[in-house]
C-alpha cells in the first residue's frame, strides 16, 4: 500500500492505461509538457507517451469534445479535459446530442468510448465561472455514465474502468478533493462503474453524500459518535447507473436517509436517489431529506462561498434533527 | 473512379431522391426530408477520390453523401419506412443515417455538428491509419457555425488530413447567403486558418473531382486539411413540402438549367458514349430503386420496446 493524492492517483490511472494500451490519447488546453493540466493530473505524461498522445489543444471546447467522438468512433479512446467544469457548457452539444445519440442513432453500429474529464466545485473564490457543481446535466442524458470520485482509491480505479468502458463517460473530479491524501494498493486495480461503496457503517440513520461532501459527511459522522447517533456514510461513485439496490438497502436498514450533495438544491442528483429510495424501500422509509448547495450561482466573497455549500456542521444539525 | 461510374453514381442519387419525395408525398415515409436533387456532382465527385477505407461525415441533407460512398439503398429505404431492417435499426431515419463498413460515419441533423467529429476521424487517420483520410460535408449554413472555427483550425494546427466540403447551395434553410454573410466566396475563409481553399463549381462532377484529387494527395501526404467549396443550388425546397419562394425564379431557372446530370451527360455524350448506354444505366437504377422500395415495404416494423436498444454499449 502506499499514500497519493487523488491528483497522483487520477496521474496514475492515466499512465497505466496509456501503457496499456497504445490508443488512449488525451485531449485538453495546457495538459501537455509546459502547464501539464491545469491541477496537473497529467504530469510528466507527454514526457513519457509524447505530444502525439497528450495533445495540447485550442481553446476550443466543443471542437475538444467533437474531435474526442471523431477518433473514438473511428478506434481511439481519447480523454478529453474540460479545464473547468463549467467550461462544458460549450461542448454540450458534442457531449450530450453527439457522444450520448450517435450509438443509438446508428442503430449500434458505432461505439463512443471517451471520457470527458472535469474539475467542478467550489472553495477557491474563482466565482461562478469556475466553481459549480454540473453533473445533474449529464445523468438526465440516456447513453452517458457519470462518475464522480471522492477518494484516492476510487479515482484511480473508477478512471481507469471509465477509460476501459465502450461508453461515454463524463467523470466529474472536485478540485478540492484532488489534494486529499489516502492509500491504494501498489498493484494494478479496478473499481467498477455502476457500484456504490459502504464508506462507513452505521444503524440510525444513512447518509449518502457526493464527491467532496463525502469527506464532509464522515468528519460528521465521527463527530456525531459523541451524541450516540450512528451514521451510515454510502458514497454512490457512480451517478449513472446509479447502484440503487445498495442505496435502498441501506435506507432499509436505518430507515432514514439524508442526501448531501454540492450541487444546487434544485433538479440535483439528490431528487433521482430520492425516487430510487421511494421505489425501493418506500415501505422502510420514516424520513429522506436533501441537504444540498443553496440555488444560486457560485459567489466570489469566501464568507459567501463556504456558506452556499454544505458543510460539516450543517450535515451534523441535519442529522440530529432527523434522528431526534 | 471512371466517367461512367460517376455519371451512375449520379443518376442513382438523382432517382433515388425523386422516388424518396413520391412517396413522402404519398404519406409512405414519415417526418422530414431533405433532398440532394441538384447537387449530385458534389458527393459524388469528392467520393470518387477517396478510396473504400477513407471516411465521410456528413449533414441533415445525406442521402447523396450515403450512395456516393457506397450505401445500400435498399437498407437506406427501409431506415426512411422506419423498418428494423434500415441502417439504424429505424431509429435514426433520413438525418442519421450511418454506415461504418463503408466509413460513413453519419449523416448529422445539427449543422456543423460533425465537423469536428470529422476532425477525429482525420486524428485516428493520423495515428492508427495514415493511408486514409476523411471528407467532411456541411452547408454553407454550417461555415457560420463554432465547429466550423474549431475544427478547421484544429485540423489545420495538427495537419490532420482532413478535406473540408462545404456545399454552398446559397441558402441556410431559407435564408440567404448575403444577409448573412459578408463574402460570397467561404473558401476565403481557408486563409484564416492557413491551409488551401478553393471555390469550384459544384455542378461540375469533374471540377469537383480534381479539387477532391488534390486535396486528397495533399492530406495523404500529411501536409495537412483542404477546404473546398462547392457552388451548388438545390432543386427542391429545404425540405419537407417547402416550395422554395424565397428564391427568385431567374436565378433558380440559371441553376436549374446547368442541371449537373444533364451537364455532365453532355460531356460524356460529346466524348462519344452512344446514347443507348445513359437508357440501360437508367432502367437498371430504376429497377436497383424498386427492389429497394420493395424490401423496404415489406420489411417487419421495429418492436415499440426496440426504443430502448443501443443506448449503451452492454458487455
Amino acid at each position: 500500500m502506499k499514500e497519493i493524492t487523488v491528483v497522483d492517483a487520477l496521474n496514475e490511472a492515466l499512465r497505466e492505461e496509456m501503457r496499456r494500451d497504445e490508443n488512449v490519447v488525451l485531449l485538453g488546453e495546457d495538459i501537455g509538457k509546459y502547464w501539464q493540466g491545469a491541477f496537473k493530473v497529467t504530469k510528466r505524461l507527454e514526457e513519457e507517451f509524447g505530444a502525439e498522445r497528450v495533445r495540447d489543444t485550442p481553446i476550443s471546447e466543443n471542437a475538444i469534445i467533437g474531435c474526442a467522438v471523431g477518433a473514438a468512433m473511428t478506434g481511439l479512446r481519447p480523454v478529453a479535459e474540460i479545464m473547468f467544469g463549467d467550461l462544458v457548457a460549450l461542448a454540450m452539444d458534442q457531449i450530450c446530442n453527439q457522444a450520448a445519440k450517435l450509438r443509438y442513432m446508428s442503430g449500434g453500429q458505432v461505439k463512443v468510448p471517451i471520457v470527458v474529464r472535469m474539475p467542478f466545485g467550489a472553495g477557491g473564490s474563482y466565482a461562478s465561472h469556475h466553481s459549480q457543481s454540473l453533473e445533474a446535466w449529464f445523468v438526465h442524458i440516456p447513453g452517458l455514465k457519470v462518475v464522480q470520485p471522492s477518494n484516492a482509491y476510487d479515482a484511480k480505479g473508477l478512471l481507469k474502468s471509465a477509460i476501459r468502458d465502450d461508453n461515454p463517460v463524463v467523470f466529474c473530479e472536485h478540485k478540492f478533493v484532488y489534494g486529499l491524501k489516502g492509500t491504494i494498493p501498489e498493484e494494478e486495480y479496478t473499481v467498477p462503474l455502476g457500484k456504490a461503496r459502504v464508506v462507513r457503517e452505521g444503524t440510525d440513520i444513512t447518509v449518502i453524500a457526493t464527491s467532496l461532501m463525502v469527506n464532509r459527511a464522515l468528519k460528521a459522522a465521527s463527530a456525531l459518535e459523541e451524541y450516540g447517533i450512528s451514521c451510515e456514510v454510502i458514497d454512490p461513485r457512480t451517478l449513472r447507473p446509479l447502484d440503487e439496490e445498495m442505496l435502498c438497502n441501506s435506507a432499509k436498514k436505518t430507515g432514514k436517509v439524508l442526501i448531501v450533495h454540492e450541487a444546487c438544491d434544485t433538479g440535483g442528483v439528490s431528487g433521482e436517489i430520492t425516487k430510487a429510495l421511494v421505489r425501493g424501500a418506500f415501505y422502510y422509509l420514516d424520513a429522506v431529506e436533501t441537504l444540498a448547495g443553496k440555488d444560486a450561482p457560485i459567489p466570489f466573497a469566501p464568507v459567501m462561498e463556504r456558506w452556499v455549500a454544505p458543510d460539516e456542521e450543517r450535515i451534523k444539525r441535519k442529522v440530529k434533527e432527523m434522528v431526534s | 473512379m471512371e466517367d461512367i461510374e460517376m455519371y451512375r453514381k449520379m443518376l442513382e442519387i438523382r432517382k433515388f431522391e425523386e422516388k424518396v419525395y413520391d412517396l413522402f408525398t404519398q404519406n409512405l415515409i414519415p417526418g422530414t426530408m431533405h433532398l440532394y436533387i441538384g447537387e449530385e456532382a458534389v458527393a459524388v465527385g469528392v467520393c470518387a477520390a477517396l478510396n473504400p477505407h477513407d471516411y465521410i461525415t456528413s449533414t441533415h441533407r445525406g442521402h447523396g453523401h450515403c450512395i456516393a460512398k457506397g450505401a445500400s439503398l435498399q437498407k437506406m429505404m427501409a431506415e426512411l419506412f422506419g423498418k428494423r431492417t434500415g441502417y439504424c435499426k429505424g431509429k435514426g431515419g433520413s438525418m442519421h443515417i450511418t454506415d461504418k463498413s463503408i466509413g460513413m460515419l453519419g449523416a448529422n441533423a445539427v449543422v456543423g455538428g460533425a465537423i469536428p467529429i470529422a476532425v477525429g476521424a482525420g486524428l485516428s487517420c493520423k495515428l492508427k491509419y495514415p493511408e486514409r483520410v476523411t471528407a467532411c460535408f456541411f452547408g454553407d449554413g454550417a461555415s457560420n457555425q463554432g465547429t466550423f472555427h474549431e475544427g478547421i483550425n484544429m485540423a489545420a494546427v495538427w495537419n490532420l488530413p482532413v478535406i473540408f466540403v462545404c456545399e454552398n447551395n446559397m441558402y441556410a434553410m431559407g435564408t440567404r447567403q448575403s444577409t448573412i454573410m459578408k463574402i460570397e466566396d467561404i473558401s476565403k475563409r481557408a486563409a484564416g486558418y492557413g491551409i488551401p481553399g478553393v471555390t469550384v463549381d459544384g455542378n461540375d462532377v469533374m471540377a469537383v473531382y480534381e479539387a477532391a484529387k488534390k486535396a486528397v494527395l495533399r492530406a495523404r501526404r500529411g501536409e495537412g486539411p483542404s477546404l473546398i467549396e462547392c457552388k451548388t443550388y438545390r432543386h427542391k425546397g429545404h425540405s419537407r413540402f417547402d416550395p422554395a419562394k424565397y428564391r427568385p425564379e431567374e436565378e433558380a431557372a440559371e441553376w436549374f438549367a446547368r442541371d449537373p446530370l444533364v451537364l455532365f451527360r453532355r460531356d460524356l455524350l460529346s466524348k462519344g458514349i452512344p446514347e443507348e448506354f445513359f437508357q440501360k444505366i437508367e432502367d437498371k437504377i430504376n429497377a436497383e430503386i424498386a427492389e429497394a422500395v420493395t424490401f423496404a415495404r415489406e420489411s417487419p416494423l421495429p418492436e415499440p420496446e426496440e426504443a430502448l436498444d443501443d443506448v449503451w454499449v452492454v458487455e
